[in-house]
């Protein structure tokens, strides 16, 4: 099971709506994925900086560490959603700091979820609606947004569990299905240097993206590419800076749907989460294709 | 004329009103607004009702349909029309997958496209889809008449039994045992029969192709012994 879901604006007035619109699209697609819930939002970056979002492990003096460790590094103060935080950095100071996350014991237990200029990425487990409430969704703007409604089948209900993955600078993706190959892709790109948190197959999709892109394919040729790459079962939504993109695999497995209007494309893997979104009636609602990318970039 | 609001009635409520409904009913017309893309929308209705929804459907609107006519003035999920057995079920939209699936007799027709495993395992329903159907279309049909008047997807009619597969486009590729036939006067009439009963009139049977089953993999044959 599981629902995904993606939106991506082209309209700056709807961009303060973008929190509430995924919101309501997560809370609908519970009844695809109750266990667990996650997304990714694409806000305002700043030149120079990069934000990480770090998970707080469940002791009470984890934020007081992380607060210690920003001033050590003469950080902007930390931004706390739940048990989230948000650390912008300098860019030439990010390695540095990820290493000390990594390896200091007051931050033991700390994980770096996700890293970007614009993306910021919370997961967690329990109802989707709760999930998004948790971290203020409603309230995040943003250019474009992806979320994850998860339905454990084959693996324990955590938070390592939960989409989307991040596996390399404001990238992200969020998987419905499952992939075969994914133990020799797996092995393919940690061959190619990429690092993977978990045994899950969608972190694999996304660290096949990662490797493309790195070698310079844009998200629509790197999509394109994992068409051959990649087996098994799937629909991804993939978030990048300023891309968005859909792909389901040649069978399609998996349910999706998309509708787009003047202000918006969005993303649903029923018709239900789409149905609350502004201007739905008159959208384009369409079925997309399998084995054919459809991408969007922002200019 | 009942006009039944699914943002504000449960959908449990609507299903079961339909389903108590007397064969005398002078309730014979209902309209179904926001319908929100809700699943199993005027499923297993037995009565001769026409019913209009007005909005897009999720899965399965109009499944097990005995003699009603469900009208669906939007797109519609997976399986719109499953295992029907009589009457009819218009999408003025497009389909997603599994439209008709099963199917075992009355009349589904698709104003729109549909989109993959259209007539999967089809028992003698009717199927007209006025745009494109998508790949594994028809797979193992079993009788009954799927008519597209735009372009079929890969592998039409694999491991078709029986049926009759009507494409008016182009076929991107016949599944296994699946071949084209000649047209005959019973095939004929039957695409015309169903033409007119989709309403279809000015539409001309001499601009179709037939595609149907070989019978190969009907019995056992020793060159497959491998297989086995």
């Amino acid at each position: 099971m599981c629902g995904i879901a993606g939106l991506f604006l082209k309209t700056r007035s709807l961009e303060p709506e973008l929190g509430s619109m995924l919101s309501g699209m997560l809370a609908v697609l519970s009844d695809r994925g109750p266990d667990s819930a996650g997304f990714a939002v694409y806000g305002k970056g700043t030149d120079h900086l990069v934000k990480l979002t770090l998970r707080l492990p469940p002791r009470p003096d984890a934020g007081g560490a992380v607060i210690v460790a920003a001033r050590q590094f003469e950080l902007a103060s930390p931004i706390f959603h739940a048990n989230h935080v948000i650390i912008s950095i300098p860019a030439d100071k990010v390695q540095a700091v990820q290493a000390f996350i990594l390896q200091s014991p007051s931050l033991s237990g700390v994980e770096i979820v996700g890293r970007g200029r614009r993306m910021e990425i919370y997961k967690d487990v329990g109802l989707p609606a709760d999930v998004a409430k948790r971290f203020d969704l409603p309230q995040m703007s943003g250019t474009h947004a992806i979320g994850h409604t998860r339905m454990a089948t084959e693996s324990a209900v955590t938070t390592k569990g939960a989409h989307p993955f991040s596996t390399g600078t404001d990238q992200c993706l969020v998987h419905n299905g499952s992939l075969s190959n994914h133990n020799g892709v797996r092995r393919e790109l940690q061959r190619e240097g990429l690092s993977f948190e978990t045994d899950n197959d969608s972190e694999v999709a996304a660290g096949y993206l990662t490797w493309r892109m790195r070698e310079g394919a844009s998200l629509r040729e790197a999509l394109t590419q994992s068409l051959r790459d990649l087996d098994g079962f799937y629909t991804f939504v993939v978030g990048t800076e300023s891309g968005f993109a859909v792909l389901r695999d040649a069978i399609a497995c998996k349910p999706a749907l998309m509708a787009e209007t003047d202000d918006y494309v969005a993303f649903g893997s029923e018709y239900r989460a789409l149905a609350g979104l502004p201007g739905i009636a008159a959208a384009r609602v369409f079925e997309p294709e399998p084995a054919t990318v459809y991408a969007w970039e922002r200019h | 004329m009942p006009t039944v609001d699914l943002a504000e009635v449960k959908l449990r409520d609507l299903n079961g009103a339909l389903h108590k409904l007397p064969r005398d009913t002078n309730e014979t017309h209902w309209v179904i607004t926001n319908p929100g893309g809700k699943h199993a929308i005027a499923c297993g209705v037995n009565l001769p009702l026409t019913i209009e929804v007005e909005g897009h459907v999720g899965y399965y609107c109009g499944g097990m349909n005995s003699d009603a006519t469900i009208i669906i003035e939007g797109n519609a999920g997976v399986g719109v029309a499953e295992n029907m057995m009589s009457g009819e079920v218009r999408v003025k939209g497009d389909a997603s997958q599994a439209a008709g699936a099963t199917g075992r007799g009355g009349l589904l027709v698709i104003e729109g496209n549909a989109s993959a495993r259209c007539g999967i395992s089809m028992k003698g329903i009717d199927i007209v889809v006025k745009g494109s159907i998508g790949s594994m279309s028809a797979f193992m049909a079993q009788s009954g008449n799927l008519v597209v008047l735009g372009n079929a997807g890969e592998a039409l009619g694999d491991s078709i039994y029986e049926a009759r597969l009507f494409v008016r486009g182009s076929v991107a590729s016949l599944g296994a045992d699946c071949i084209e036939k000649t047209m005959g006067a019973e095939d004929r009439a039957a695409l015309e029969a169903v033409l007119e009963k989709a309403e279809l009139t000015e539409v001309s049977a001499d601009d179709f192709k037939l595609y149907g089953s070989a019978r190969r993999l009907y019995h056992f044959h020793v060159d497959n012994v491998d297989a086995y």
